[in-house]
């Protein structure tokens, strides 16, 4: 009888719905649909992993392709943006003590994302319409392989998810800059130099030092939304660009493909995209590093204004590196090779490796620390960059990218270690340490279970990349198939790993329900009671 | 020219080394981290020296790269060496077209792979018998994709894309297609 109990009610019946604000009510939906699909992204990974072992008889080859093109938008904009955004929609205010700007729009922002990755994951299930996520040109319009209606509904969700984003970039800068109703006037200016790291820079030359106006975490989703910003405009002006091929060919007209450089547009198309791996992700990453090592510690973080600096560097850093994804393309520049895909690409190893110095020293500053989820999870984040920076680095050399580019090592040690790895496992310790905050004390069902998903999640992931470096340096390709068995020792021993992956998150995604039950999960989703624009429960 | 597989295996290693330093040192970090310490202000000299190592790492790899690594050089100058044999390959809906059925390559000779793409990106790459990879590039239409390398030993290839083109790519092989041969 207990089980089903705490199934419906949750955890001693802790966790009561009907107390929750309306900003706790959204940052809850941003997560129950970050975690849905994560659960899509975890289990097309685990059909992908079986399928590189041996083929499944009733998955075709274009359905294959179909979950490879749409498993890392799920994963990022599904997943990731889901819970990233949700929590940044609570942090910013929570950090500065004022309201949310908008909580309309933060609802908004949650449902285009629900809904355009829904629409697109269907149309690419349905149609299998699988240009994969870099959509080299003319792939996605060349409708001699992929159906026009399917790429039509494609490119639309992942439109609405880019207009969610837009949304998601207006109500944090609109809060961080914004006067509530009754309160002093704000600076406008003053704050928005100190969220973008320009005071930080500024005061380097000023003897009489200028007050910092936002946290560094406040700084670091700024500075991280930038890029955001950046990648939601070029990856609506591309899905525009497809779309006008698509709609012509739905009317008969064939807009010849070559009237586009498939260089040109590589180098435009890879500029945002690199926005994301190579900028936002770097800067949100390090910002909830440094906020969850100040909490968890409850000490100020050690060089902070180094890491101010640092984040501005990796922000302008981000914008100048994106050819180091185009070193095996002969045509581009030499210069833009050595400069913008060597050089400047290794700039991310400092930058990301003050990251963790600062963030390991500030927690040993505190010792003796509890060894709490939080903790725990976020000393696997650090591990888990620390292992995929330096592999991307390397990758990263035109010398070593001649015999690495499009291996497995890219999409292994460097891509799902740093994803599953570095940045799940960040987001898991900022779940854990917000759930408590979010749910009004909700207590959590099973700490064996949350061992078991912190070392299933390590594990697994570390594996999983280990497994597929291996494959990835004996020349396995990514984006392909072998049907003969070339390489399933290493693809057997990745499948491994990635089934403590999907047991890792089973795990989790049932000690949550347990924790808020089944009514608090529903709960979520009803109308708050309260009226007000609080953040938390007064 | 050194072969590309003796440049993975000095990756491999220094990559092994370093993944298990740090992973040493996170597990040993995870440990301390939950005992009595002794508090004391963290040493500056310390982070200034992290800083300084992790320039020097980052701008030294490429350094020794560009000059261990025999085709980097190679490649960025390609457009002044002048080659010993040119192949002029053509690559259209999933096919490649080769100049003759197999490309004979002396040992030591500079040989241009000179690919030109009809319809998508594709990709181009030469492989081993072991189906390890010796080196590939993009092809991308509308431009000029050109690979210079110069072979030292006797061996067979075969030529497969290394870029996603759409399902069908994967298929995307010619078997056995090169031949080096070695005369002493």
């Amino acid at each position: 009888m207990k089980f089903f109990e705490t199934l419906i009610k949750g955890e001693e019946g802790v966790f009561k719905p009907d107390t929750l604000t309306r900003m706790q009510k959204m940052t809850l939906r941003f997560v129950v649909v970050g975690l849905f699909y994560y659960g899509f992204a975890v289990i097309e990974g685990m059909i992908m992993r079986i399928y590189e072992i041996q083929p499944i008889p009733d998955i075709s080859t274009k359905q294959f392709f179909a979950i490879m093109t749409a498993h890392p938008l799920v994963g990022i904009f599904g997943s990731t943006y889901s819970i990233v955004f949700g929590a940044f929609l609570f942090l910013v205010p929570f950090l500065m003590s004022k309201p949310l700007w908008s909580i309309k729009l933060g609802n908004w922002t949650l449902w285009l994302i629900a809904g355009g990755t829904m629409i697109f994951w269907l149309s690419g299930f349905i149609t299998h319409y699988a240009p994969l996520y870099t959509l080299y040109w003319p792939l996605p319009a060349d409708f001699t392989q992929f159906s026009v209606i399917g790429g039509t509904f494609f490119i639309t969700g992942i439109a609405l998810v880019m207009l969610g984003t837009i949304f998601f970039v207006i109500n944090i800068y609109k809060t961080i800059t914004y006067t509530p109703e009754g309160w002093e006037k704000q600076p406008k200016g003053a704050l928005l130099k100190s969220a973008l790291g320009i005071t930080a820079v500024t005061n380097l030359f000023r003897s009489k030092k200028k007050e910092q106006l936002v946290s560094l975490p406040v700084a670091a989703i700024a500075q991280g939304t930038v890029d955001v910003a950046f990648n939601a405009a070029i990856i609506l002006f591309t899905g525009v660009l497809i779309l006008i091929f698509m709609v012509a060919a739905l009317f008969g007209v064939d807009l010849k493909s070559t009237a586009i450089d498939a260089l040109l547009y590589k180098n435009w198309f890879w500029w945002g995209l690199d926005l994301v791996a190579d900028g936002l992700v770097l800067i949100f990453v390090a910002g909830t590093w440094y906020l969850l090592a100040t909490l968890i510690t409850g000490k100020k973080l050690y060089m902070e204004k180094v890491a101010r600096i640092a984040l501005l560097v990796e922000l302008v850093v981000s914008w100048t590196v994106w050819s180091h994804h185009l070193l095996s393309d002969q045509a581009q520049p030499g210069y833009l090779k050595v400069v913008s895909g060597e050089l400047v690409t290794a700039f991310e190893l400092i930058t990301q490796g003050l990251a963790f110095f600062i963030t390991l020293t500030t927690l040993w500053s505190a010792r003796p620390l509890k060894m709490t989820n939080p903790l725990k999870f976020l000393l696997g984040g650090l591990l888990g960059f620390a292992l995929a920076v330096p592999a991307g680095i390397m990758q990263a050399d035109i010398g070593l990218n001649r015999i690495l580019h499009n291996t497995q090592w890219v999409i292994g040690p460097h891509v799902h270690v740093a994803v599953l790895v570095g940045l799940a496992m960040t987001l898991y310790s900022a779940i854990y340490f917000l759930l408590p905050i979010l749910t009004n004390g909700a207590k959590i069902y099973s700490q064996k279970l949350a061992n078991f998903h912190f070392w299933a999640q390590l594990l697994g992931g570390v594996g999983m990349g280990a497994f597929m470096g291996m494959a990835g340096l004996q020349g396995m390709l990514r984006r392909s198939l072998y049907v003969n068995g070339e390489f399933n020792l290493y693809m057997i021993l990745a499948g491994v790993c990635g089934t403590f992956l999907l047991l890792g998150f089973l795990a989790f995604f049932y000690n949550i329900v347990m924790t808020v039950g089944l009514n608090g999960v529903i709960g979520i989703f009803r109308p708050s009671k309260y009226e007000t624009r609080d953040l938390l429960p007064k | 020219m050194v072969d590309s597989s003796a440049v993975l295996q000095g990756q491999t290693l220094a990559y092994t080394l370093y993944s298990l330093a740090i992973l040493l040192l996170m597990g040993w970090f995870g440990f301390k981290i939950t005992r009595q310490g002794k508090e004391k202000k963290s040493k500056d000299g310390l982070f200034y020296a992290f800083v300084t190592m992790l320039v020097i790492l980052g701008v030294s790899l490429h350094i020794v790269t560009y000059n261990t690594i025999p085709w980097a050089e190679m490649d960025l100058n390609r457009a002044g060496i002048k080659a010993d044999k040119v192949f002029e390959i053509t690559v259209e809906k999933h096919q490649f077209f080769l100049p003759s059925e197999k490309l004979i390559v002396k040992c030591n000779e500079k040989v241009l792979f000179n690919v030109t793409s009809k319809d998508l990106t594709y990709g181009f790459g030469l492989f081993r018998k072991d189906n390890s990879m010796l080196f590939q590039m993009q092809v991308v239409p509308g431009h000029k994709n050109d690979l210079l390398w110069q072979f030292d030993k006797p061996g067979v290839y075969s030529i497969r894309s290394t870029e996603y083109s759409g399902p069908e790519g994967y298929n995307m092989v010619v078997r056995d297609a090169v031949e080096v041969k070695c005369t002493e």
